[in-house]
């Protein structure tokens, strides 16, 4: 390889296509105009998505790294670009998401004096990233740039910040690529005990009522076929969590929903019945659990991980099986006998109708009176086929399109789950339109939360993104509304909103749309929005007090699902 | 829940930095640290960091593997006190014309096997290497008797009863694994 003297901003574009990147979501600023300088060589082969906020950029590379498998890249300036990215780093962090991103910084000699649009970065974002870099001599660019894409995409993804000083912005160097497969403090994948793998096959073995648990895990680790042999080998039924919900086809008959305070009413009772809970690839989190001294305490419980930090944090479990969970579920499926469960799995059918009559009929099914949410959500993911990538806002549209949206691909749903960010919907499904150019894009999302990323309708014009915006309209905060009426005596503080006219809005960004107020329009305008190219925005009026119903309250114990409120 | 005092110690990279990294696990879980000491290992280019902490097992383990998380950290461990040898260090300055007229107080010093290692006409200084307990107890002695003008500790410095440095075969197993790999 021969070397060539090349500024470092130069060299960053060479390292990004050296790494695999095609895509990078970005807004300049003073301190990263070098870089973006140089990208004006590199268009061709650096697709660079002009966002209109810099969080919006983050969320954009999250529904881009989520719906691609690939690492999601955003490009800005120091300080207040840098600052606005960090709402997306911290989500990032905790969904697992992996995003670089890429800051411009004031040069070496002005650091720590406050210079104009200093900010300390890397001080900033390390409780919040897996890994937090400054970058201060140009020939340091390779190197950091191949460690950045090895931590973010390997082991338990997560984001990186490249935190990218001027001074080796524009400093020349002999540039060579660099490759990294190995840190010497840094073990991605740890070792899997097998006497752990013997024990978790020997509970399974002797389960009579087994339930496995299945979380994003199992999507990052590409596991989906190994999940299916696993659980079908022993006739294990499950539940997903909110992230882990497209692990596995939604009309699956071993699937039994979703987990968690808004999940399905039988997974999350079964819960507290079984004999044998397995947990794969999710982190218990409190959203799931609801109170832990009343969580599975009749369970042996195996918990398959990669990540060593989360055995035992919110949950004690019997047997850690740490290590990739595609090699994990395979060894496991080879050490355990073939079983039929049909009588436990008959015992969910109860729960599962008595959730139908109680509320998924009513909500989904509704003959009179106001649309709801869920309705429409179902109507969209029918109108698809089931083959659309769902993407939500935070917040009653979240749960209930979650709810009532049916997977059949894998990586088929983008939603802040850890973090809740309302906002993240409509940049997120911006970058799932670039992540799976090939798929059609959904993005549900109520009025709080399009009000959040607004500015995006500018992305979305400019690039002619093909997301179709389901606006759920109900003039509320819908999700703190209805923990107002619940838990705080129906005082709606600051829930109420005056809300702007979208069609207005739609068309001063040229986007195509369409306002639905009637039951019978609905079918008709999603067909429309369907069969419209590029994007479009379905503003939909639903139900101004409707609420997200099975529900564990906070706190509360997970077979103790309120089924009204 | 029960409180110990353990010992954690973590060998990292030397990467400026870390030292925050680390000492955000613990603000995170609102946990103090009672002694902490930075200093480059045995191991060149690998800092060793010795700390210690109050509080129960289930939390020590998370903390640990959490600091263990961090990409530069390369082994993190948590010892009670009868797993490790340590030690501390203290200074005490000593009023010069008290010390010439209390001869308790020489007696004091010789007692806790403390050295006097400077004197001059307005103070002297005590050094007293030890345990905890005996550097607070010589303290608390030299305090009653009034003569104490200054008075500073160090943080623990702490060895495991093993033979080696655990982290130099961690650090060899980790690359034959990965040469292993190619």
């Amino acid at each position: 390889m021969t070397k060539e003297r090349i500024t470092g901003a130069e060299a960053l574009m060479r390292s990004l296509e050296h790494h695999g990147v095609t895509t990078l979501f970005g807004y300049p600023g003073g301190s990263i105009m070098p870089v973006f300088d140089a990208l004006y060589d590199h268009t061709k082969q650096l697709n660079h998505i002009l966002v209109r906020h810099e969080q919006a950029a983050t969320h954009a590379a999250e529904g881009y790294a989520r719906v691609s498998g690939k690492v999601g890249v955003c490009l800005v300036t120091s300080g207040p670009g840098a600052t606005n990215t960090v709402t997306g780093i911290a989500d990032a962090m905790i969904d697992s998401t992996p995003i670089i991103v890429i800051a411009g910084q004031v040069g070496t000699s002005l650091l720590g004096s406050d210079a104009f649009q200093e900010v300390d970065l890397v001080g900033v974002t390390q409780p919040i990233s897996k890994w937090s870099y400054q970058i201060r001599r140009a020939e340091d660019v390779p190197m950091a740039v191949a460690k950045a894409f090895y931590i973010a995409r390997s082991g338990r993804p997560g984001p990186v910040v490249l935190d990218f000083a001027k001074n080796a912005q524009v400093e020349t160097f002999d540039y060579e690529p660099v490759d990294i497969d190995y840190i010497r403090s840094y073990v991605p994948v740890p070792d899997t005990d097998e006497t752990a793998l013997d024990e978790a096959a020997r509970l399974i073995n002797a389960a009579q009522r087994p339930f496995a648990l299945i979380g994003q895990g199992v999507e990052l680790g590409n596991a989906r076929e190994e999940l299916l042999a696993f659980l079908e080998k022993a006739d294990i039924p499950c539940g997903a969590t909110l992230m882990g919900l497209s692990d596995i086809p939604s009309d699956h008959c071993l699937n039994k929903g979703m987990l968690g305070m808004h999940g399905n009413l039988a997974p999350n009772v079964k819960t507290n019945e079984c004999d044998v809970l397995i947990a794969i690839g999710m982190r218990f989190d409190d959203r799931v659990t609801g109170n832990l001294k009343t969580y599975a305490r009749q369970a042996k419980i195996i918990h398959l991980d990669i990540d060593p930090a989360e055995i035992n944090k919110n949950v004690q479990v019997d047997v850690p099986v740490l290590g990739d969970c595609k090699w994990t579920l395979r060894e496991l499926t080879a050490r355990i006998q073939p079983a039929q469960h049909t009588g436990w799995i008959d015992s969910f059918k109860p729960y599962e109708e008595q959730e139908y009559t109680y509320v998924i009929e009513p909500e989904v099914f509704p003959t009179e009176g106001p649309i709801k949410m869920g309705e429409v959500a179902r109507a969209v993911s029918e109108a698809t086929n089931h083959q659309a990538i769902l993407v939500t806002d935070v917040g009653q549209n979240q749960m209930l399109s979650a709810r009532y949206f049916k997977y059949q691909q894998k990586r088929s749903i983008v939603t802040s789950g850890g973090l809740g960010t309302m906002g993240f919907g409509l940049p997120a499904a911006v970058g799932a339109t670039f992540g799976a150019p090939e798929r059609q894009v959904c993005a549900i999302m109520g009025d709080g939360g399009l009000q959040m990323s607004i500015q995006e309708l500018g992305t979305i014009m400019e690039q002619h993104a093909p997301v179709k915006i389901i606006l759920l309209n109900n003039n509320y905060l819908g999700n703190v509304r209805q923990w107002q009426a619940m838990f705080f005596n129906r005082r709606y503080s600051f829930t109420p909103m005056l809300n702007p006219d979208y069609m207005k809005i739609a068309e001063a960004y040229g986007i195509p749309s369409q306002v639905v107020e009637r039951r019978e329009e609905l079918a008709g305008a999603i067909e429309n929005m369907l069969s419209t190219d590029g994007p479009f925005l379905l503003e939909v009026a639903v139900i101004e007090e409707g609420n997200v119903l099975p529900m564990t309250p906070p706190g509360g114990t997970v077979n103790e699902m309120l089924l009204e409120c | 829940m029960e409180k110990t005092l353990y010992t954690l110690i973590v060998y990292s990279e030397n990467i400026a930095g870390l030292l925050n990294q680390v000492t955000a696990v613990f603000t995170r879980r609102q946990i103090n640290i009672e002694s902490l000491n930075v200093s480059a290992s045995s191991i060149q280019g690998i800092h060793k960091y010795t700390i210690t902490a109050w509080t129960d097992e289930e939390t020590i383990v998370k903390v640990v593997k959490q600091i263990e998380k961090k990409i530069e950290v390369i082994q993190a461990h948590y010892f009670t006190d009868n797993e490790i040898f340590y030690h501390e260090i203290a200074l005490y300055k000593l009023s010069t014309p008290k010390l010439e007229c209390d001869t308790y107080i020489s007696k004091v010093i010789r007692r806790y096997g403390a050295s006097i290692v400077e004197v001059n006409p307005v103070y002297s200084i005590v050094k007293k290497t030890g345990m905890s307990d005996e550097i607070t107890a010589l303290n608390s002695e030299l305090q009653s008797l009034g003569c104490v003008l200054q008075f500073v500790r160090s943080g623990r410095v702490a060895i495991t009863k093993s033979c080696v440095e655990r982290v130099n075969e961690y650090l060899a197993e980790r690359a034959e694994k990965y040469r292993h790999t190619k």
